[in-house]
């Protein structure tokens, strides 16, 4: 019973992203020809769309998170117990952190992207990924399964900001080389703040990261007696570490700073993906291709 | 000479680093997407036999075991020299920078990113005192001179920084270490018998080349019970939702302690771990031969071939007379027939049974070589069957017996649970955790710490008050509060509303006293 709640409430924050989403769009086509200053009908516009957009997300974060706390209740358990839950745990705190900087910092620029990604990603938890409640199987009953968890979701969550920002970057840095930014690039920070930002975020996720694979290791040695059996899911993390520690490297080189580190941001955060959702489904089918 | 030196600079470089970092992730992903040996050796012969075409080249490039291979090494062992190329000089420049003092205020701190100006009505040494106590009081150090004050503050960075590299070495020398000196070695027991550590008892071993086999922890291992359940809701029915054995052990000193060993809780003696890894179904039966002696008596283990454990084993009484008699088939513990043949639907054992064929053929002689125990060699073996030519095949469930054409009886006399220990054996793993503790710290100092630089000068400027200049840069990107800091100290110093020049905006760009561009 719970659990058709709970269900309810991601599928209902998932259409809600969207019309968020929808709501962010109209927003950035507003902005078209909408020159902020020259016109401030145009950018009254502009920002309405945009205030609805972060209204829309409010609510559909409340519906998220009544999702996934019902999910733990319905289950009687901490709901990180399998990619549905993983998924939307994650995206609920991607939703968390960006209403905060839209309250501190007024980055409602950041809307577009992220509602995207929340609809999307909680688009494809509900449809693709969703599985009955169900208890942990016993390699999962574990404290430093949960620190685990907590530790992946949060750098999860900021590496995606960090990469959204990334992205902006390059979009933005183009546009200023090229004579200015015009429509809504033109209401986005400066590139060098984007840049900055990224970093920023990055930085708090790095260590996060770190001791998430630590913390992974030490949990699959109580698991299986054995940290670390270069399993494709541990790879991956390995791989998603290497890429970050380029991108810190890429930081203080002359030649790599700015644009060639935002790509490797970006491909960080395409690993960081792979190794979360692409593992899970590729990986498996080499599984079930060896069980023949 | 020129040349190698060359080579050396190059190697050491900031950007070779980076380099090297790429390549080590891409040299990684093969070996998430083909079968490894050392992990999964099945699946990379059932991969070999799918691509024959692809398997020779790809074992000749070492793509079976990409993290044991030179190519992998190489990248590896690049990367380390080439960071104690960059970290080690660093840790020299690192020393000495502790010991001198913060530098001399520049000519001009106008020119310096972010500078103030204003004027104080202070005498000049009250005025850099208290900017030197302001300075103190955030934790700057200070130097002053006759009409300035230095401050620099933040230099736990670059420790971190050298902390986080050479943790990283620790962790990897860690690594190295654990490799040569562990081992982990596989035993299955039927409930009710026991396990002793030594090397004949495996089933399975593995070891570094530093391991002797002097290094095993004597303890012994009753298996007295193991205990699983599966779900049985509608949601993932059949899933496991808990394991637990029953072990009593003893160690050197012969006491007898009892413990309940579960998935995520090993057993440890000592330093060694026992893990339990698996389990399955060890039919318990009795063979007698057509004169009526027991051939064989006891539980057999049989090796689970799906989800739902239908297991396949093979009984053999090699003791058996006139001929030798082997018994091979499957064992479902929960059992149903229906057109896609016996099979078993449940993993728990709700109805159980075995299916069964008979092999017969003359004693064999001790060869002394090992045979499996899990598998039958059917060389100079035939199939029994019936008086008209039909082969023996039977169903039988606990508490049965069959009596076979020959006179001899397979009796079912009931099953157990045998389960898979792992023993384990880690030496280097507190180094491994330890130095990346260490490297989180570390890293998390040179992330956040901020360096920063500030100066503060008095002079006459004409007329009664001082003029008072301060100004500051700071040697990390992403810092902020500068201006803040470089207004505070021209205030502290009596000048309330001191005019600013620069920003924060402009930190980021080319530092001009500091060259940390591509560093050592
Ligand atoms: C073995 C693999 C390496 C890893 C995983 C690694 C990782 C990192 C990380 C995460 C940072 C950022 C944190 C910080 O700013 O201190 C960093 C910074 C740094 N790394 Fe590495 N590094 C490696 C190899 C190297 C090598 C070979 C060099 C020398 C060429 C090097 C030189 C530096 C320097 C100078 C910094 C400081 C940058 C700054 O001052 O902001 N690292 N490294």
């Amino acid at each position: 019973m719970i659990a058709t709640y709970s269900s309810l409430a991601m599928v209902s924050s998932a259409v809600i992203y969207l019309l968020a989403m929808t709501a962010h769009a109209l927003e950035w086509a507003s902005a078209r020809g909408a020159d902020a200053k020259a016109s401030p009908a145009g950018g009254g516009r502009v920002e309405r769309f945009g205030r609805i957009g972060v209204a829309l997300t409010a609510v559909g974060l409340l519906s998220h998170i009544a999702g996934v706390v019902l999910r733990g209740v319905a289950a009687n358990r901490l709901p990180w117990g399998n990619m549905y839950e993983f998924v939307t745990s994650s995206l609920a705190l991607v939703a968390v952190a960006y209403l905060v900087l839209v309250w501190r910092r007024g980055w409602v620029w950041l809307g577009l992207p992220v509602t995207l990604l929340l609809s999307v990603g909680q688009g494809l938890a509900v449809t693709v990924f969703y599985v009955a409640v169900a208890p942990l199987v016993p390699a999962l009953h574990s404290v430093w399964f949960i620190i685990h968890i907590v530790a992946a979701v949060t750098s999860g969550a900021a590496f995606n900001l960090a990469g959204i920002a990334a992205l902006f970057y390059l979009i933005r840095r183009r546009a200023e080389a090229s004579g200015g930014a015009r429509g809504y690039l033109a209401r986005l920070p400066q590139a060098s703040a984007l840049d900055d930002f990224s970093f920023r975020v990055n930085r708090f996720a790095f260590p996060l990261w770190t001791f998430t694979i630590l913390a992974g290791a030490v949990w699959a040695d109580y698991a299986w007696g054995r940290f670390w059996g270069w399993d494709p899911k541990e790879t991956w993390s390995l791989v998603t570490w290497v890429v970050y520690a380029a991108y810190l490297h890429a930081r203080v080189t002359a030649g790599w700073k700015g644009v060639r580190a935002a790509w490797l941001c970006l491909i960080g955060v395409a690993s960081f993906w792979f190794n979360f959702v692409g593992v899970n489904l590729l990986f498996s089918g080499f599984h079930s291709y060896a069980g023949i | 000479m020129g040349t190698l030196r060359w080579l050396w600079t190059q190697l050491t470089s900031m950007r070779t680093a980076l380099v090297l970092l790429l390549i080590l992730a891409l040299v990684a992903i093969p070996g998430s997407i083909l079968p490894q040996r050392p992990v999964t050796p099945i699946r990379v012969s059932d991969w070999k036999r799918a691509n024959p075409a692809l398997a020779d080249v790809y074992e000749a490039v070492g793509l079976f075991d990409v993290y044991g291979s030179p190519w992998f090494a190489a990248v590896y062992l690049l990367l380390l020299v080439s960071l104690a190329g960059c970290i080690v000089p660093r840790i020299a420049v690192y020393a000495r920078a502790i010991r001198t003092p913060p530098p001399r205020t520049p000519r001009r701190l106008d020119r310096l990113p972010v500078s103030a100006t204003g004027t104080t009505t202070m005498d000049a040494d009250a005025a850099l005192a208290a900017g030197e106590a302001y300075l103190r009081g955030k934790r700057f150090r200070t130097v002053r001179t006759a009409d300035s004050v230095a401050g620099e503050r933040g230099r736990l960075r670059e420790f971190g920084n050298i902390v986080f590299h050479l943790a990283f070495v620790l962790a990897l020398a860690g690594v190295a270490w654990n490799q040569l000196a562990s081992y982990t070695g596989d035993v299955i027991v039927v409930e009710g018998q026991a396990f002793s550590n030594n090397l004949t008892q495996y089933d399975d071993f593995r070891a570094g080349a530093a391991f002797k086999p002097s290094a095993l922890e004597p303890v012994t291992v009753w298996v007295d019970g193991f205990t699983a359940k599966f779900e049985t809701g509608e949601v993932q029915r059949g899933a496991a939702r808990a394991f637990s054995a029953d072990v009593r052990w003893a160690g050197t000193d012969g006491d007898v302690h009892a413990q309940t060993v579960e998935v995520n809780q090993p057993l440890r003696v000592g330093r060694t771990q026992i893990h339990l890894t698996g389990h399955g179904y060890a039919p318990v039966v009795t063979v007698t031969d057509p004169s009526g002696h027991v051939a064989f008596s006891g539980p057999v283990v049989f090796l689970p071939q799906d989800g739902n454990f239908t297991s396949m084993g093979v009984v053999k009484a090699p003791d058996a007379r006139p001929n030798f008699l082997a018994f091979e088939g499957f064992f479902l513990p929960t059992t149903i027939v229906d057109d896609q043949g016996p099979r078993s639907v449940f993993p728990d054992a709700l109805a159980p049974s075995m299916f069964v064929n008979v092999w017969t053929g003359p004693p064999r002689e001790e060869t002394g070589r090992p045979e499996s125990v899990y598998s039958l060699s059917k060389e100079g073996l035939e199939q029994m069957t019936t008086a008209d030519g039909v082969p023996v095949t039977f169903k039988i469930e606990p508490g049965e017996y069959v009596e076979l054409p020959d006179g001899s009886t397979l009796s079912f006399d009931d099953w157990r649970r045998w389960t898979k220990l792992q023993i384990s054996e880690d030496p280097g793993q507190w180094l491994i955790i330890a130095a990346v503790g260490l490297a989180v710290a570390g890293m998390t100092l040179s992330l956040y710490v901020r360096p920063r630089r500030i100066w503060l000068r008095v002079r006459p400027g004409g007329g009664d008050a001082l003029l008072v200049e301060t100004g500051g840069l700071d040697r990390a990107e992403s810092s902020t509060g500068l201006g803040e800091d470089v207004t505070a100290l021209a205030a502290s110093a009596g000048a309330v509303d001191a005019a600013v020049r620069g920003t924060d905006e402009t930190r980021g760009g080319q530092l001009p006293l500091d060259n940390r561009e591509d560093a050592p």
